[in-house]
């Protein structure tokens, strides 16, 4: 089922009459059977867009389509959705099966029929064997599994998850975002997810959504958008290690950052803020590039090596720190003290104006 | 835990203690010795000897006893129930009307800060049969006036007031415990359950009771207990009296009242003493039903 927002707006009111503007004119297109990732910082509005969907939260202005269907004003339970809440909210004093049934029950589903599809449900999400327990006798992850089966068990026509994984500790993380793309791709339901971790939105969505003060930034595939961010904001969102911010001009044609050109360009001559992604830095073997620079610490983590330099000039063109990041092959083994000679790859180079807005 | 400094805690709890040995200890063990006094004259402090059941035995085969009980078990069986479901529900109203929630909160406990006799004269005139407010308003539904507490009331009549009264006094406290267990119960179980197209009566039945069934166990042991020992609501509605004919609307307390106020009497203050010990027993046999029940049927 299609998900369309249109002009969406919801205005909160703060009791000193202030008005905050959690999701401000948002326009956006949801398509069928896609995972799509919401993502941003807190406070950025993709949890009150994801209850805007839900219809927990009534929107100020604006529409939401399911399909041709508006359901814009319709209560929750009418709009044919499974939500799946930041702790799971599971009800304590049923039992898993008690957990699934619940919502089978509520709609006078025929009690053998709830049974059965209570069991198939289950055993989508690999619970076949607990269904007897308390919620409070399960995992982090076997939790999420139950609320998972109680939103999808009522056949919604929309998924919705609210920071599906912050509960959870890293092993199972990264578990149960495998088991969510999976129960996705079998159930073919359009699922819409909350996150503030980009890795975690990029690893499994089929297209991210980055917002900020209510306002979507971009929307599109997880490396499209990393490759090409629309301004510096979606720029240092994506990444980790964060991408590196210089402050720099253009002269003639030539990407000047500290008076050295890192790139060619054919915009203008304009002073500019340059984005450069800690893995577009590449160890010169020949050490003939002119970029060097004396490594201050290492990271190792065996796949590859997290170089951390510090720029010492008075004047420094680094933005926001102190020390900017590269990200090489491990095959060498650097030390710290070593002058390192970089080749900077240019299509990891993103140049922005003084506003932010890629240039 | 270090011992050598447990001298502070008693210190600390010298005082209570002090209190309570002379208030509550002392009159409860000395109350079981006197039950098994014969002949006990508690003016001039002389004893007869001493009976293991004698005294019992005499309330046993008084049928103002039994009367006593069976008004007392109706008062606890019949209120308790009706006005813990009562207060559920006016407490789940309550939570729709947040902005009205302490207002109405102050009103609805306002029972518990007034007077059961002062309130209880108040009911009397409420259900008198030809000014009383009840017969007023049941005339409008053309229900001839019912004499509910006067001359010509019978057992019914008057255990209908009397359960009316004491159900309205036992809200306030409820209603009180309710709402504040319901604000600690997590929002997010009520949109789940929004979510889930639970119906509101769905929503109060599976998810408000059980959520709050810790403290509906507590209201109800205490009130059990409240109800067992109702004498004041008797007092406050019937008067010194007790109904019509006299003291049919006696309890288990009143009964006890009325024997230790015999004092000249041989015996009679053995035997209100043996009522008393009574009572505590049914008290505490019921607390520990509920107690055993509650294992099964409250959860975490």
């Amino acid at each position: 089922m299609e998900i369309k927002m249109v002009n969406l707006t919801k205005i909160f009111t703060s009791k000193n009459r202030k008005e905050v503007r959690a999701v401000d004119h948002v326009d956006l297109v949801i398509p069928t059977g896609k995972l799509i990732g919401l993502l941003g910082p807190s406070g950025c509005g993709k949890s009150t867009t994801l209850y805007l969907i839900a219809g927990l939260l009534r929107q100020t202005e604006g529409q939401i389509y399911f399909g041709n269907d508006e359901v814009s004003e319709m209560p929750p339970e009418q709009r044919g959705i499974g939500l799946v809440f930041q702790n799971y909210a599971l009800y304590p004093h049923m039992t898993v099966r008690e957990n699934i049934l619940f919502p089978l029950q509520n709609l006078k589903v025929p009690k053998e029929d709830a049974k059965k599809q209570t069991y198939d449900m289950a055993k989508l999400v690999g619970l076949e064997e607990l269904l007897d327990r308390k919620p409070k006798e399960l995992s982090g992850g076997q939790q999420q599994r139950v609320a998972i089966a109680r939103a999808l068990v009522k056949k919604p026509r929309v998924l919705l998850l609210d920071e599906p994984l912050s509960n959870l500790d890293a092993r199972l993380r990264l578990q149960t975002r495998e088991e969510i793309k999976r129960i996705q791709r079998e159930t073919g339901i359009t699922t819409v997810f909350v996150t503030h971790d980009q890795e975690e939105a990029m690893s499994i969505s089929d297209e991210i959504v980055v917002m900020k003060d209510g306002i979507i930034q971009q929307m599109g595939q997880p490396q499209d958008v990393y490759d090409h961010p629309n301004n510096l904001f979606v720029a240092k969102f994506l990444g980790n290690p964060q991408i590196n911010v210089f402050d720099g001009e253009i002269v003639d044609g030539k990407v000047l950052i500290d008076g050295m050109a890192f790139a060619e360009t054919k915009l203008p001559n304009q002073k500019i803020i340059a984005g450069i992604r800690p893995e577009g830095f590449v160890v010169d073997k020949t050490k003939k590039s002119p970029f060097k620079f004396e490594i201050d610490l290492v990271e190792t983590i065996g796949r590859d090596t997290t170089l951390i330099i510090e720029v010492t000039a008075e004047e420094s063109t680094l933005l926001d720190k102190k020390t900017f990041k590269a990200i090489v092959d491990a095959e060498f083994r650097i030390k710290p003290k070593d002058v390192v000679h970089f080749i900077i790859k240019s299509e990891k180079i993103h140049l922005f104006d003084l506003d932010g807005k890629l240039l | 835990m270090e011992t050598k400094n447990n001298w502070k805690a008693w210190l600390y709890l010298a005082p209570m203690l002090l209190l309570m040995s002379v208030f509550t200890f002392y009159p409860l063990i000395n109350a079981f010795i006197i039950s098994f006094y014969k002949g006990y004259m508690p003016l001039r402090n002389t004893v007869e000897g001493f009976t293991l059941l004698g005294n019992y035995l005499v309330i046993l085969k008084r049928p103002e006893f039994w009367n006593a009980v069976k008004n007392t078990f109706v008062i606890a069986f019949v209120s308790v129930p009706i006005s813990i479901f009562l207060s559920l529900l006016i407490s789940t109203a309550l939570k729709s009307i947040p902005k009205l929630t302490k207002f109405f909160q102050t009103i609805f406990f306002l029972p518990y800060v007034t007077n059961a006799i002062a309130v209880g004269m108040t009911f009397a005139v409420m259900f008198n049969k030809t000014y009383g407010l009840v017969n007023l308003i049941l005339g409008w539904f053309g229900i001839t006036a019912i004499d509910w507490i006067g001359g010509t009331s019978n057992w019914g009549t008057q255990m209908t007031a009397l359960l009316v009264f004491t159900i309205w006094e036992s809200l306030a406290f409820k209603i009180l415990v309710f709402t504040s267990g319901m604000q600690n119960i997590d929002k997010q179980y009520y949109d789940a359950a929004k979510i889930d197209s639970a119906s509101k009566w769905t929503v109060f039945r599976r998810i408000t009771v059980p959520l709050l069934s810790p403290i509906i166990l507590y209201i109800s042991i205490t009130s059990m207990i409240g109800a067992l020992k109702a004498y004041n609501t008797v007092i406050g509605l019937f008067g010194t009296k007790m109904g019509n004919p006299s003291y049919s609307m006696i309890t288990i307390v009143a009964f006890v009242y009325k024997f230790r106020a015999e004092l000249a009497s041989k015996g009679y203050y053995s035997y209100a003493a043996a009522a008393a010990i009574i009572l505590f027993l049914i008290t505490v046999t019921f607390s520990l039903i509920q107690g055993v029940v509650a294992k099964k049927r409250v959860h975490y």
